[in-house]
C-alpha cells in the first residue's frame, strides 16, 4: 500500500462497492459465532458457506456472523434471511449441510426442511 | 478448545458484539522467553474494571439468551493450565484489551491452529471493520491488514468471497517467512 491518501481512496471505493452490493442482496446468511457455536464447529461451517458462495460467484448473498442465539444445544446454527419471507434457522449444521443450504435454499429456492430448527 | 485460533475467533466476536470498528489482533510467539501471547485490542463500548473482573467468572454475562458467558473464562482457564494468565484492561466508552499469556512450550497449551481461517472468516463476515493482525516471532514480524482485502476488491472488481484463497495464501506465506510454528 502506498500512502495515506491512496489508502483513503481505496477505502472510499471499497465502501461504495459494498454499498452497491448491499442493494443487490437478496439473502443474508448469518452464522452464530458465540463460544458454543465455535466449539461446535461454526468456523468450518462459515468457511464452507464462503467457499460455496465464492465458487458459484453469487452476488445476491452476504454472510455475516453473530453471537450466541440462545440455543446452544442446536449449534452450529445458520440463519437465512430473505426479504418478505420468514427467517429460517438451521440447526446442527455441518460443512456438508452448509453447502446444501447454498445449493438448495439459496440457488434452488427450496428450504431444506430436514435441517430446519426454527422458522419465524 | 482444541486450537488457540478458535479462542481468538471467540474473543474477537466479543469485540464485534461490543460495537468495535477497529480491532488489533497481536500474536507473539517467542521461544527465547518461552512465551505465547495473544492480545485483542478493540475500540468497542468497553466495561468498568469491576465488570471486567466479574466476566472472568463464568456465571456472569450481559447477554439475555443465556445466563452464563463462557468465552473469557474458557480462555483464562486455557492460559492458566499452561502456566500463564489472562488480564482484561477496559475503559467504558473507549475499548477493551484482552491479553492471554501462555507458556509456549507447555504440553497443556493448544496449538495456534488455522489462524488464517479465523482471520479470513472475521474479515469476510464484517468487511466494514478494520482488523489489523500482527504476528511476531523471534525471527520477525508479519502484518495483515484488512485494508489489503478492500484494496484488492476495489482494484480487481472481485467479490469478497472470491478473495478467500489469496487471503489465506498471503497469511500462510507471511507466517512461514517469520518461521511461525504456532
Ligand atoms: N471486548 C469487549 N468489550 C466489551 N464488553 C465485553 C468484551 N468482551 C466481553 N465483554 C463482556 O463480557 C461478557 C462475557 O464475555 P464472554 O465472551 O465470556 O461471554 P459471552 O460473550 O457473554 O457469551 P459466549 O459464551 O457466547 O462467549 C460479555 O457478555 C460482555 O458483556
Ligand atoms: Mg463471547
Amino acid at each position: 500500500m502506498k500512502n495515506l491518501a491512496d489508502l483513503r481512496k481505496i477505502k472510499e471505493k471499497a465502501k461504495m462497492e459494498m454499498a452497491s452490493r448491499e442493494k443487490n442482496v437478496k439473502y443474508r446468511v448469518v452464522v452464530a459465532m458465540g463460544t458454543c457455536g465455535i466449539a461446535a464447529g461454526a468456523r468450518n461451517v462459515m468457511s464452507a458457506l464462503v467457499d460455496e458462495i465464492g465458487t458459484r460467484s453469487l452476488k445476491n448473498t452476504v454472510i455475516t456472523q453473530t453471537g450466541c442465539l440462545g440455543y446452544c444445544d442446536q449449534e452450529p446454527l445458520v440463519q437465512v434471511f430473505e426479504q418478505g419471507r420468514p427467517c429460517i434457522t438451521y440447526g446442527k449444521v455441518t460443512p456438508e449441510v452448509a453447502r446444501k443450504i447454498v445449493a438448495d435454499h439459496i440457488v434452488g429456492n427450496k428450504v431444506l426442511s430436514d435441517y430446519v430448527f426454527k422458522q419465524n | 478448545m482444541r486450537e488457540l485460533s478458535l479462542h481468538i475467533l471467540d474473543i474477537v466476536t466479543n469485540s464485534l458484539e461490543a460495537g468495535a470498528d477497529r480491532i488489533i489482533l497481536f500474536i507473539e510467539e517467542l521461544a527465547s522467553v518461552n512465551r505465547f501471547r495473544i492480545v485483542v485490542h478493540d475500540n468497542g463500548r468497553g466495561m468498568s474494571q469491576e465488570a471486567a473482573q466479574q466476566v472472568l467468572d463464568p456465571f456472569v454475562t450481559s447477554r439475555s439468551t443465556r445466563t452464563v458467558g463462557l468465552g473469557l473464562p474458557l480462555l483464562k482457564m486455557a492460559a492458566e493450565q499452561s502456566g500463564g494468565y489472562l488480564v482484561i484492561k477496559s475503559t467504558v466508552g473507549k475499548g477493551t484489551r484482552v491479553t492471554a499469556d501462555f507458556k509456549k512450550n507447555s504440553l497443556n497449551r493448544a496449538p495456534l491452529g488455522d489462524i488464517a481461517e479465523t482471520v479470513m472468516n472475521l474479515i469476510i463476515g464484517t468487511p466494514e471493520i478494520h482488523l489489523c493482525y500482527i504476528h511476531k516471532t523471534d525471527k520477525g514480524v508479519f502484518i495483515f491488514d484488512s485494508y489489503w482485502i478492500l484494496a484488492r476488491m476495489a482494484e480487481q472488481n472481485i467479490t469478497l468471497y472470491e478473495l478467500t484463497k489469496p487471503v489465506k495464501e498471503r497469511i500462510l506465506s507471511g507466517l512461514q517467512k517469520i518461521n511461525s510454528v504456532g
